[in-house]
């Protein structure tokens, strides 16, 4: 398939509030190539969820254009195929852990994609959940909720994944474990992953590509490819020598950036 | 052991106040016909039990039908004025003036419209179930988070599935809080209308017997309201904790 996932160019973005606008990001410049994994670093509030949110059509940007998959945000986002899972895992308290990873098949009215059958239960299985799909989320814990996020957002194939600090709020055991099933799910679906942490260890450790974003003003400081110093289906060991200098090199950058 | 205390605790309290009621009220010279003993009220219920039942049944049938359709309107009018902004902005401060007038300078107007029957003391149950009930359930209905929201948009959901699926769930917790306490304040506007004129009913009984001296029956009608409420209240809490079963997080 041809085309870039996404593409930005000279994109201001930001909140526009009455006939006041405060531009929170500016010229953004940006080709995200299909099937490829980017994390995003910045200092908090220099915009990262912002930029997400330009990209599932939740906001509309200044000026500039972006395009998603070639399309309009709006277009791409009828068609399901943008997936966005938040920090907090946001289920529906109401529905069992099926019925949230279906909630998809239930809204959007004739936009919805119906759900071929045994799909729930393949990414019941794909995400470690066999044995809970009748529970409620109440009845889980952190990590499984997020999984069940991670599943609901998956259940259209989308081809964009938007991942906003998906793992901020989970330890490090449950994150780690996360963060390689992450990988494995990416590379059985191809799906362009877009990734936001904090943590500049899981920038490092889940991307090809890494972005860090710069606040006052907020702005791209580097974009820096990671695949010479991964394998070739990017896997990396957390203790290799060269994964821990980079993390040390970005830890610095962003220093500057904050 | 502590499950066992804490039934048994309440029990023990409510006992013991009887019991003291029962047994040293007439020994502190308070006449009978000002505070009669609990074995007297009791005795109200199995000697006068026609009584007692053809006045609870009016009370009981217009706290009833007052709260269904006060709650029903006013979660109706909280969907309308939730959804529309200049309905809400149009009428919401009609509605906010009409709740200042006290509800017995009102009864009057709806004695004259409705006459002394049963519907205008459903109509004053209603109206006094509706206020509290259409601001906690326009509350509700915007009590869902913004990832929530976002979610709803990123799914492109319409206004219809987000009011089904997202809205009106997320409205529930906050509605049936106000039901809880409409289930007191509707036995409490039957019994207020029945008050300024009518010749059966709870409040009729009390307003009779008051004048007649019959403090058991007063009591006793007292009881039967309060018994009218618990009930409703049961009965409210039981669908509640149906419905809201998995609601925590
Ligand atoms: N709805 C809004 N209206 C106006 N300004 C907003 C709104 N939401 C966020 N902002 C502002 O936009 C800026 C960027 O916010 P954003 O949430 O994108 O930051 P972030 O990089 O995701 O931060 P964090 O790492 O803390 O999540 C912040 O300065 C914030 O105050
Ligand atoms: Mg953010």
């Amino acid at each position: 398939m041809a085309g870039a996932a996404i593409e930005a160019q000279g994109l201001n973005i930001g909140y526009r509030n009455g006939a006041k606008t405060a531009t929170v990001l500016s010229d953004v410049n940006l080709t995200v190539e299909q099937g490829e994994f980017l994390t995003i670093l910045g200092p908090s509030g220099c915009g990262k969820s912002t930029l997400l949110r330009v990209v599932a059509n939740l906001l509309e940007p200044l000026d500039g254009t972006i395009s998603v998959l070639g399309e309009s945000p709006a277009a791409i986002r009828k068609k399901r195929e943008t997936g966005f899972v938040f920090q907090e895992a946001t289920l529906l308290p109401w529905r069992t852990v099926r019925d949230n990873i279906r909630l998809p098949a239930s809204v959007g009215g004739r936009l919805a994609k119906p759900i071929p059958k045994g799909r729930v239960n393949n990414l019941l299985g794909l995400l470690g959940l066999e044995g809970l799909g009748e529970r409620y989320p109440s009845q889980l814990s952190g990590g499984q909720r997020q999984r069940v996020a991670i599943a609901r957002a998956l259940i259209d194939e989308p081809r964009i994944l938007l991942m906003d600090e998906p793992f901020g709020a989970l330890d490090e055991i449950t994150r780690d474990r996360l963060n390689d099933e992450l990988l494995s799910i990416w590379r059985a679906t191809g799906t362009t992953i877009l990734f936001v942490t904090h943590s500049i260890e899981e920038a490092v450790y889940l991307g090809q590509r890494i972005m860090v974003l710069g606040a006052n003003p907020g702005r791209i400081l580097n974009l820096h490819d990671l695949t010479p110093i991964k394998t070739a289906d990017n896997t990396c060991r957390r203790e290799d020598p060269a994964i821990v200098s980079e993390i040390a090199a970005q830890r610095a950058l962003l220093a500057q950036a904050s | 052991m502590s499950r066992l205390t804490s039934l048994a605790a309440p029990v023990f309290g409510a006992l013991s106040i009887l019991l003291a009621w029962q047994f040293l009220l007439p020994l502190s010279g308070v006449p009978a016909y000002i505070a009669p003993t609990p074995t007297k009220i009791l005795s109200v219920f199995f000697s006068q039990t026609e009584l007692i039942l053809s006045n609870f049944t009016p009370t009981a049938i217009e706290a009833l039908a007052g709260f269904v359709f006060g709650n029903t309107a006013a979660v109706l009018f909280a969907i309308i004025f939730a959804y529309s902004k200049f309905i809400r902005q149009a009428y919401f401060p009609v509605v906010l003036f009409f709740n200042t007038i006290p509800i017995l300078a009102l009864s009057p107007i709806i004695i004259l419209i409705f006459g002394l029957g049963m519907t205008t003391k459903i109509i004053i149950a209603a109206i006094i179930c509706f206020f509290p009930t259409l601001v906690n359930m326009i509350r509700g209905l915007g009590s869902a988070t913004h990832n929530e929201e976002e979610l709803f948009h990123v799914l492109s959901a319409n206004k219809f599935e987000t009011f089904m699926r997202l809205h009106f769930p997320r409205s529930l917790p906050m509605l049936f809080s106000s039901l809880r306490i409409a289930t007191a304040t509707a036995v409490i506007g039957a019994i207020v209308g029945e008050w300024i004129g009518a010749d059966k009913g709870l409040g009729a009984l009390i307003i009779r017997a008051t004048f007649n001296y019959q403090s058991d029956q007063l009591y006793a009608a007292i009881v039967a309201a309060s018994f009218l409420s618990i009930t409703l209240f049961a009965i409210v809490a039981a669908v509640e904790a149906r419905v809201l079963r998995h609601h925590s997080q």
